[in-house]
């Protein structure tokens, strides 16, 4: 290689690289090396406690439940979320009418899809103002308002769907699922119509109906796009900063209530760090959470792991 | 290959679809039902989507008053002057924040992020695949792993609450995605131009300004979009690292911790109309930006799961 082009080669990294590395790559290293400190933050001085933080942890029982929050989050979010897209992109690429068995997409798929989308683009800050009004706790709130109108709710003791132990995790859980749907509903209408239609017309002449050659074929050959979709809903789950720290009750600061009954971990460890200004100890909770998230992935990946089909 | 295979059942009218039996195992009889059962649960979740948005829009025309009673009220209070109150309150300022911080994160990750994808991606020299899966592997991890250091980080650079500050850690997280596509796109670009750019004599430097980044494009455009939303709707690395630090270090709030900080105070100052006009307009230009680009917008978002 001549001389010129390694300068270059150096010349374009440098920039890139050096950014990453300062506000990337060490501090990420550096979060492991304060988790085994006592560091308060204020002051440069922390004494090395070995692993007293992580002790500390697991007999702390606010992040303990957080913990169980975010497993809860975990399991929902993606079941629902992937089920209901994959319903409505069933519904936009077969649902349209005639054609005799032959797969047709519903009129206005189009715009459907427009429409369902257009949550993803909102900003969750957006979302936490804009479902802290529906899910206001009296008549001006827009679920209990419709449903006092219903009557299925009574106007003078109407839900506090944020303050109710049962049910906050449900009303946060559906603000997600309310901005996902769109997202995926587009990532497998996408996959579905990249399937061959010589496919759909071979099962066709073998005498598939609708619904088989839907879950015979489109689903199998989704499954890639399914798989990638529960990953990314699973890194969804373990964060809900946004939402819980800006939709329910302060426990001291950043959401969490009432009384801990929808902290996850992401909230604990910030009111740790910002407000009781416990870093050492925020840290090692950023590394718990570092490992649940890679336990989760390799999980997910293996545990739906297929053959891949190549078409 | 799309033409179907049997043209010789024609799709139905609507008007004859009531009538005609349906019996069990008619192919044209699934497919309407099938129909109408597709079109009531996609309009369903159609007014699901919409029913909020225009609600909490048309909100913003009513008094505090009507807002507090019932949630089904028609707005009365047809004015513009609250969203021109709302922009007095912090709105413009955060809105403005956001652009300047926006305006040179989004180009210069693109530029950075494109050099050393390019370079990883085109050349061969020691380390490079370590290189690309050291960028890559910054994906995985999640944010608040490096919160803490990251503000200590920052602190000491003396950049907290800046506009650079800002700007730089916003640069920095945007690599692992954006080196991770562009070294994609750039694989996939022929040699055969590049080759021809050398033998004109034309610098390594200049080669990929004036050809291989015009050629890139399409890909430039997709990452591009996927950062600009992925950077205006940050909300966690702004919270951590723009708070004013002491007591005449003025606020410069991003517009999604500013809503926030507005419905915070909105709750107790109870003028929750001028909240509502808030995010109305922080709700305009992603409306623009999405209906006009809406290809680019999905494709570029769902671009980023196709690993």
């Amino acid at each position: 290689m001549r001389k010129g082009q390694y300068r270059f080669v150096a010349g374009f990294l440098l920039v890139p690289v050096a950014l990453y590395v300062i506000f990337v790559i060490w501090p990420y290293l550096q979060t492991f090396g304060y988790s085994l400190t006592d560091w308060k933050g204020q002051s440069q001085t922390f004494r090395f406690v070995g692993l007293d933080n992580y002790r500390k942890l697991f007999q702390d029982d606010v992040f303990l439940e957080a913990i169980w929050h975010n497993i809860l989050f975990l399991v929902f979010i993606p079941v629902i979320t992937i089920l209901l897209a994959l319903f409505f992109a069933f519904m936009l690429n077969a649902g349209g009418r005639g054609r005799a068995g032959g797969v047709q997409g519903v009129a206005g798929a189009k715009f459907y899809k427009i429409l369902y989308f257009f949550p993803q683009v909102l900003s969750l800050a957006i979302l936490a103002v804009l479902f802290n009004a529906v899910y206001r706790s009296d008549g001006g709130g827009l679920l209990n308002g419709l449903l006092i109108k219903l009557g299925l709710v009574d106007a003078d003791n109407p839900v506090e769907w944020l303050n109710e132990p049962d049910m906050v995790l449900w009303a946060l859980l559906l603000v997600v699922v309310w901005h996902g749907v769109g997202f995926y509903l587009v990532l497998f209408s996408a996959a579905m119509q990249s399937i061959p239609r010589d496919v759909y017309e071979a099962a066709l002449i073998d005498g598939a109906n609708r619904n088989q050659s839907f879950f015979r074929i489109t689903l199998p050959l989704l499954w890639d796009s399914v798989q990638t979709a529960w990953v990314y809903l699973g890194i969804v789950a373990m964060d809900m900063f946004v939402l819980v720290s800006s939709m329910t009750q302060n426990m001291g600061a950043y959401g969490g209530g009432p009384d801990h009954h929808s902290d996850v971990m992401s909230t604990v460890m910030m009111r740790n760090f910002l407000y009781y200004g416990k870093s050492g100890y925020a840290c090692a909770m950023g590394v718990v959470m570092l490992l649940l998230t890679l336990v989760l992935s390799v999980v997910t990946l293996r545990a739906t792991r297929r053959e891949r089909i190549e078409f | 290959m799309s033409a179907p295979i049997k043209e010789t059942a024609p799709a139905p009218a609507g008007r004859t679809v009531a009538k005609a039996p349906v019996r069990p195992g008619d192919r044209r009889g699934e497919g309407v039902v099938l129909n109408v059962f597709s079109h009531g649960f996609l309009a369903l979740w159609a007014l699901l989507i919409v029913l909020p948005l225009l609600w909490l829009v048309l909100s913003s025309f009513k008094t505090d008053a009507q807002i507090g009673g019932s949630a089904l009220g028609w707005p009365e209070n047809w004015t513009a002057g609250v969203f021109r109150r709302a922009w007095d309150k912090g709105i413009g300022d955060y809105f403005l924040n956001t652009v300047i911080v926006l305006v040179f994160s989004v180009p210069l990750t693109m530029l950075f992020g494109s050099m050393a994808a390019y370079v990883l991606a085109r050349y061969r020299f020691w380390g490079n695949r370590l290189l690309y899966y050291f960028f890559v592997a910054g994906a995985m991890f999640p944010v608040f792993l490096a919160l803490v250091p990251l503000f200590f980080m920052v602190k000491r650079l003396d950049m907290l609450n800046t506009y650079q500050g800002l700007i730089l850690v916003y640069i920095a997280y945007s690599m692992p995605f954006t080196v991770f596509f562009m070294h994609a796109f750039f694989r996939t670009l022929p040699t055969a131009v590049f080759e021809a750019a050398v033998l004109d004599g034309a610098s390594h430097t200049r080669t990929f300004f004036q050809v291989m980044l015009p050629m890139a494009r399409p890909g430039l455009i997709s990452v591009g979009i996927f950062n600009t939303l992925g950077q205006w709707n940050q909300f966690i690395l702004p919270t951590v690292l723009m708070q004013p630090q002491s007591g005449d270090d003025p606020e410069r709030y991003v517009l999604t911790q500013g809503l926030i900080q507005l419905q915070q105070q909105q709750g107790y100052a109870s003028d929750l109309p001028v909240l509502f006009a808030g995010v109305t307009i922080a709700m305009i230009p992603m409306l623009v930006v999405y209906l006009s680009f809406q290809r680019q917008v999905q494709a570029g978002l769902t671009s980023a799961t196709l690993k």
